[in-house]
């Protein structure tokens, strides 16, 4: 074997293992204004099966936060997610009121005064994100997905939820990143590059759209065109939840997937509708919510005393 | 007169050429089984498959294209087979199939690579009822495949070391593509690949189970389909249908492609 034989033996052996799946982390705040000058600050903690998100709330306003990936401790997660947006923006945790956990890790989450579940969470979020029109919620997180729908107060009418199956879930747009080795913030912009609409895949499980997609890509589709079948189907999975419990205008989008138009777009397209456009990342809904459940809970208090 | 039966699965082509026997001159139900031949089709696409799965069977029988007078297919992608003069179910084929080799069976329970299915069968062999999980990997044989996988066993290591375990962990998960995280967690926590493995397979029955239950268990039951191949899922399975016995066909994953062939002989009277 010669020597360059051996350095492409040695590449194959150990390819680099790229995350395509994987959303970008991210930390804002606001810089228009100043925490210090604020009377009450609470923070919302979302721990979810993917991705955890540190909110603050000052002053019932959104203030910063800060989005990134869980690991495989919850305590750890809540910590590093919140730590993430104190360290940009100077504060420490006595600085902080009130402390609400949520998702899937609440329970977990170590310096929370309570935990509130995430229906509650993305409802109140959504109502802020979205304005007090917003009556139906679409909630597409990392395992699973949930319709539910609200009041003008962004409290909780009636909810449906599928986390049986990974099919409509943030899981199944993971998996057919990795298969066709694209970032998963292209899939969207890609899935309407193709020269014709595909139907979508015959396939709602993603074990077998996984290797109906192999095999669309044998029949000559192109990568885009293959995502936009998958995007497709999983727009229509999850319509099909939605309209067990009916969809009222106001709808809006949160979680993951609603930062990929390939999904949301097709969703508009199947049900007719447009989702409430907001400047705020979809994937804080669940702990912006906590955050100001939190703010709620110390306005009672302070009018108690 | 010989016939071909050809069961086109998700995984694998199987063929099966069948030879009507006469006694003293009139023709009679007796068949032999002339070849069976199985093909994994890796990176061929599934009309080639049939073809090349076919003429290797022809080959292996020494047996020409001419002899064979109807060739009938059953399967997903039996459309797929292009030379087939027609097609049956999954259901019809493998009622019938199970039904020929035991003729006591009234419940037929198919495990395939992407479907599980309860069959309902009358004494000719025609099925009555079926329930199936189309569409979903779980209660299927991929399911056991990822997990075994998972685990970094072979099929048969996965289906050996279930036998082994006395334990019954629950499975949270249903879909298998959240059943794999769990089964990684599972390993991270030092529980034994043996307990892991029994874990995943009680699930698949449980699944396979319970599409059993929606036709109901009836008289003796056969499993046909790869999966009989894993001693540790028929244990799982008798024990989730609460049945002492589960007839187990010396060649599972051919019983639809003979039952395939069998009605395509019969049709031919």
């Amino acid at each position: 074997m010669n020597a360059e034989v051996a350095a492409a033996t040695v590449a194959e052996a150990a390819p680099e293992k790229k995350e395509f799946w994987r959303w970008q982390e991210n930390v804002w705040f606001d810089e228009t204004k100043n925490w210090k000058d604020a009377k009450i600050i609470t923070c919302g903690i979302d721990v979810g099966s993917v991705s955890s998100q540190a909110v603050i709330v000052c002053d019932g306003e959104l203030y910063g936060y800060n989005s990134m990936r869980t690991g495989n401790n919850s305590p750890d997660s809540a910590k590093n997610a919140l730590q993430g947006i104190m360290d940009k923006i100077g504060m420490k945790l006595e600085d902080i009121n009130y402390v609400v956990g949520t998702g899937y890790g609440r329970v977990n989450v170590p310096f929370a005064h309570k935990a509130i579940t995430e229906i509650a969470c993305h409802a109140r979020g959504a109502n802020y994100m979205g304005g007090n029109q917003v009556r139906t919620i679409l909630d597409m997180g990392g395992q699973d997905c949930k319709a539910i729908h609200c009041d003008e107060k962004g409290k909780v009418t009636n909810f449906l939820m599928n986390d049986k199956c990974a099919a409509g879930t943030g899981r199944g747009m993971e998996v057919i990143s990795d298969l066709m080795q694209i970032p998963i913030a292209e899939l969207g912009p890609r899935s309407f590059d193709v020269d014709v609409e595909p139907e979508a895949v015959s396939s709602i499980c993603v074990v077998f759209a996984k290797s109906e997609a192999l095999g669309l890509l044998k029949a000559g589709y192109t990568k885009n065109k293959v995502i936009a079948a998958y995007c497709q189907a999983m727009a229509e999975r999850v319509v099909s939840l939605l309209e067990r419990i009916g969809v009222e205008e106001g709808f809006f989008i949160t979680g993951g997937i609603a930062k990929n138009p390939g999904v949301v777009k097709r969703i508009e397209r199947i049900l007719g509708i447009k989702a409430v456009d907001t400047k705020v990342d979809s994937q804080i809904a669940g702990a912006l919510g906590a955050a100001l459940f939190g703010y709620t809970l110390m306005q009672k208090q302070a009018k108690a005393a | 007169m010989i016939t071909a039966g050809i069961d086109m699965g998700s995984r694998s082509v199987k063929v099966v050429l069948l030879e009507e026997i006469k006694v003293d001159g009139a023709p009679q139900l007796n068949y032999a089984v002339k070849k069976a031949h199985l093909m994994m089709p890796g990176d061929i696409d599934a009309d080639q498959a049939a073809e090349k799965a076919f003429t290797e069977a022809l080959a292996a029988a020494g047996v020409s294209r001419d002899q064979v007078k109807s060739v009938f297919a059953t399967g997903a992608g039996r459309k797929q087979v292009e030379f087939a003069t027609e097609g049956v179910t999954e259901m019809t084929a493998g009622a019938r199939g199970a039904v020929y080799m035991y003729p006591q069976a009234r419940t037929v329970v198919d495990v395939g690579a992407e479907e599980g299915r309860g069959i309902k069968t009358d004494a000719d062999g025609k099925a009555i009822d079926f329930a199936g999980n189309e569409k979903c990997a779980a209660g299927a044989g991929s399911f056991a495949e990822a997990m075994s996988r998972a685990l970094q066993l072979s099929l048969k290591e996965f289906g050996e070391a279930s036998l082994r375990s006395d334990k019954s962990i629950p499975m949270n998960a249903q879909c298998t593509v959240f059943a794999e995280s769990e089964v990684v967690s599972l390993i991270h926590s030092a529980t034994p690949k043996e307990d892991i493995a029994k874990a995943v397979l009680d699930a698949v029955a449980s699944r396979v189970c319970a599409m059993v239950r929606r036709v109901g268990i009836e008289g003796n039951v056969v499993l046909i389909g790869g999966m009989v191949h894993n001693p540790g899922f028929v244990a799982s399975l008798k024990n989730a249908m609460d049945v002492d016995q589960v007839l187990l066909p010396d060649l599972p994953e051919f019983v639809s492609a003979l039952g395939c062939a069998l009605i395509a002989a019969e049709r031919q009277h």
